[in-house]
């Protein structure tokens, strides 16, 4: 039996090295000219605690998960079955575990799926140096069908500065699990990979992202750490050296963002990277960029909310606060990726804008995009820069700042220009940047705020619509993933349906969306928030054709394919 | 962008705006101003490559009256906005100014942070122990049994924060006092400050003549310091200990090495950071 697409968990108890073995076996699929996708789960300890690789194998490009997962392997069984919601499994499923590993858990037990045992403790005595999560590597290369070449050149690399020993017992390992598997149940393997062209890449959301801010001319980024956002300023910090940028720790969200925008005055693109609790703090300096019209990118990585709510979890909750968090009417920009490859190409296009607009951009991802991995075709860079607007030739009258062009945008100066010296100011001000409370210059300045994000071309980036027919779902962010596999299940089984997956979510795009819903008779929000933010915001910016109906529930599990395929086909 | 090739002089006027200050009559602020732009002067740096960032408060509406480049920020976070301004450009002389109320109170985990820092900047508190602009409260800087405030009539019952002490328990690496009404005096420390490498913390006692017009005794309180300054740490304490608040005049001098990041590019292009993806 050959899949396109199979999904598998590596599960165990801390040290037992599940994280190592999945990230192997995705580096190994993605050799063979497979694409694969891993997302993590991890209990509540700080460090050391049980853990999750949940992983999926697919001949064609994958960036979320399925309905279910084929095979389980426990290494050992202590604290696994806290796991269990994560790992929805059917009775073809396999349930792979050591006897010697411990109480089998009743949560797991009760899904009814097939069981088979591996002694990995017992294997890995026989062999010098053995270790169980090798053969549970092993053992699925070869359930699966990975040619023990790609997984054997994955094990050698990675171990390649462990030394000799560690890699020949490594290797003996993985082929003592791939020739146990030949003794085992037999799962769906994958089809033959489709040839590629071009070798893949292995990356997550969040250096996905940090790669799209330095492509976009990002040099200077301000840090404080927090889960899940933490790793787009890890990825960021080695590589902003050595592009001769700079990375500073800030003592504080209030100082990142203050950092970012001191440095984006002085003419150095910049950009900070947190969470909703971090995120909640910025806000009102948030404002204080688009007062003082100074370009900033603020990545949002969100994850279950409110209050320190659930950091390791994802939830697209925080679209409220980015888009009414500001106090006062302060119009900024909101866009959010759909895809693990999009936060690239999204925070890059984010870049741009709020350089090209000088205004505060908020890129929202989330933990779900973020922390996962993917081999993906390498993703083109799409050109856009920070660019800004500067004024040109010798100042011959006092600058004025923040004059009142037709496009709203106005030549900025950077300090070193003579003659050019102002002001920057969150008070409200006039031309020039002089604090003013008048009526005429409040209105004049609002006005050339709003003018110029609702005046700028997006182009065909605002959205990503595919498909037609007079059903239409609605989505945006990571949830976009789970619904794309929805219609395609639904077309294949005969439906007909729209996607419109939006990605620039402020300003709104009402004539744009207008058009995309053209000819739509019902359509079906979708999206991973308990209050229903998305569909909110949309009754509030758009008019929607037709019935309406919202799909929306929390965090922590992810939205599945076919609990959309179900909405869209019970629909009738 | 480009530097001046002559080395023109300047006068304190060269520093100064049009724009006419809200500052009632009499506020030490004023003085503060003609203080900042004598240095200024005396330095011969170049308007333009000079960035004073503030935060909220009356104090801090000083940026708009110079001719630098000015950031008006929002309240407590001047300090931050002049890191990220100064490590993005270090060729620019970067000075932060506000209010006791803006730096100590809602800004005082930068204060601490800066000093610890050390980024070549200076940082000029007009300390009149009063949150002013928001007409009277009483500030971090205010003695415990100060009635006035409608917010704590009867007074606030905690002790004062003792800036320098923080300053230099927190490492700053120049830490000098000042008063207003000696406008050449402060001058003269300010211009010390910013020739002094790494954070420079200067404290200026400037009266607020309307909610504080006892302060205008200050001109008769304020004295030189009796000795001279020290760039040993622990000297610097143990005078710390006995002073009364009053003395004047720079405290100490350290030679801490400022925060700032090497910016040498080691590769020619972001194409070069993706081979770390590729399978
Ligand atoms: C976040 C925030 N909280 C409160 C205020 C109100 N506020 C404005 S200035 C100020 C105090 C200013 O005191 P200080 O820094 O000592 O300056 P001074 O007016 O005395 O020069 C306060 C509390 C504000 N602007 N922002
Ligand atoms: S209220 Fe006080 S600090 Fe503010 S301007 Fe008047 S005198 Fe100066
Ligand atoms: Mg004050």
């Amino acid at each position: 039996m050959t899949a396109r697409s199979v999904s598998i968990t590596f599960a165990g108890s801390g040290g037992a090295g599940v994280m190592t073995a999945g990230n192997m076996l995705l580096d190994a699929a993605g050799r063979a000219g497979w694409y694969a996708y891993m997302t993590r789960s991890s209990g509540a300890q700080i460090r050391g605690g049980e853990a999750a690789a949940m992983m999926r194998l697919s001949t064609s490009p994958v960036q979320s998960h399925d309905d279910r997962f084929d095979v389980l392997v426990a290494i050992d069984w202590q604290n696994v079955g806290r796991f269990s919601a994560e790992i929805p499994m059917t009775s073809d499923g396999l349930v792979l575990g050591d006897p010697d590993g411990g109480e089998f858990p009743e949560q797991i037990g009760a899904k009814g799926a097939r069981r088979a045992d591996i002694p990995f403790k017992k294997m890995a005595k026989e062999i010098e140096g053995g270790r169980p999560n090798m053969i549970a590597l092993g053992a699925v290369a070869g359930l699966v069908g990975l040619p023990e070449d790609a997984v054997l050149g994955v094990v050698r690399d990675s171990l390649a500065k462990k030394g000799e020993a560690a890699r020949t017992a490594s290797e003996a390992s993985v082929r003592a699990g791939m020739a146990f598997a030949a003794g085992l149940p037999a799962c769906p393997r994958l089809a033959a990979a489709e040839g590629q062209s071009e070798r893949l890449w292995s990356i997550t959301g969040n250096e996905a992202a940090g790669l799209g801010a330095v492509r976009g001319g990002i040099r200077f980024v301000a840090a404080y750490p927090i889960t899940p956002g933490t790793e787009v300023l890890e990825w960021l910090a080695p590589n902003l050296a050595k592009l001769g940028g700079v990375l500073v720790q800030a003592e504080d969200e209030l100082a990142s963002i203050n950092q970012i925008i001191g440095a984006s005055y002085a003419g150095v693109p910049s950009l900070t990277a947190t969470s909703g609790p971090g995120l909640a703090l910025m806000t009102e300096s948030l404002g204080l960029a688009v007062a003082s019209e100074t370009p900033i990118t603020v990545v949002n990585v969100m994850r279950g909310g409110p209050s320190t709510g659930i950091p390791v979890k994802s939830e697209q909750s925080d679209l409220n606060i980015a888009l009414y968090g500001l106090h006062g009417d302060a119009p900024h920009l909101v866009v959010a990726p759909n895809s693990l490859a999009d936060c690239a190409f999204s925070t890059q296009w984010a870049v741009h804008l709020a350089d090209s607009l000088q205004t505060a951009a908020i890129v929202l991802s989330d933990q779900s995009l973020g922390q996962s991995r993917a081999t993906i075709a390498p993703p083109a860079d799409p050109g856009f820069r920070a660019i800004r607007l500067m004024p040109e030739g010798e100042a011959a009258e006092r600058y004025r700042r923040y004059t009142n062009t037709a496009s709203g945008v106005s030549p900025m100066a950077v300090p070193g220009m003579k003659g050019y010296q102002y002001t920057a100011d969150g008070l409200e001000h006039n031309e020039y940047g002089t604090p003013s409370s008048a009526a005429a210059d409040h209105s004049a300045q609002l006005d050339k705020r709003l003018r110029k994000l609702a005046v700028h071309d997006y182009g065909q980036h605002w959205a990503d619509i595919e498909g037609d027919g007079d059903i239409a779902v609605l989505t945006w962010g990571s949830t976009t993933g789970p619904v794309r596999e929805a219609l395609e299940r639904f077309r294949a089984s005969g439906g007909r349906a729209r996607l419109v997956s939006i990605r620039l979510i402020s300003p709104v795009r009402p004539e744009q969306l207008a058009a995309a819903l053209e000819g739509v008779a019902r359509v079906l929000v979708v999206e991973q928030s308990h209050g229903a933010q998305f569909h909110r915001y949309l009754r509030a910016h758009y008019d929607l054709p037709g019935s309406v109906r919202a799909f929306h529930r929390p965090g922590p599990l992810p939205i599945r394919p076919n609990e959309i395929f179900r909405q869209l086909a019970d629909w009738s | 962008m480009e530097a001046t090739s002559t080395c023109p002089s300047y006068s304190a006027r060269d520093y100064k705006s049009e724009v006419k200050p809200v500052w009632c009559p009499g506020c030490g602020d004023y003085s503060v101003l003609g203080s900042i732009t004598k240095a200024l002067a005396e330095l011969s740096i170049p308007p333009e490559s000079v960035a004073l960032v503030s935060g909220i408060g009356c104090s801090s509406r000083l940026p708009a009256y110079t001719n630098v480049f000015g950031f008006h920020g929002v309240h407590g976070r001047a300090l931050p906005i002049a890191t990220g301004i100064k490590v993005s450009r270090p060729e620019l002389t970067v000075i932060a100014s506000g209010g006791d109320g803006d730096g100590f109170s809602i800004g005082g985990n930068h204060f601490m942070h800066a000093c610890r820092r050390n980024v070549d900047m200076t940082y000029i508190v007009m300390d009149n122990e009063v949150y002013g602009m928001t007409k009277g409260q009483a500030s971090p800087t205010t003695a415990p049994d100060w009635e006035k405030s409608k917010l704590t009539p009867q007074g606030t019952g905690i002790n004062p924060f003792h800036p320098l002490v923080i300053a230099l328990a927190a490492g700053a690496n120049f830490i000098a006092r000042g008063f207003s009404g000696d406008q050449n005096g402060t001058a003269q420390l300010i211009t010390e400050a910013i020739r002094h490498p790494g954070f420079s913390f200067v404290q200026l006692l400037s009266p607020c003549v309307t909610f504080r017009p006892e302060q205008r005794d200050w001109k008769d309180m304020v004295h030189p310091a009796a000795v001279d300054p020290t760039d040993d740490p622990a000297r610097a304490a143990r005078r710390l200990m006995t002073d009364d608040g009053f003395n004047v005049g720079v405290l100490y001098r350290g030679s801490r090495k400022p925060f700032q990041p090497e910016r040498q590019a080691s590769v020619d292009s972001v194409a070069d950071l993706e081979k770390e993806f590729v399978l």
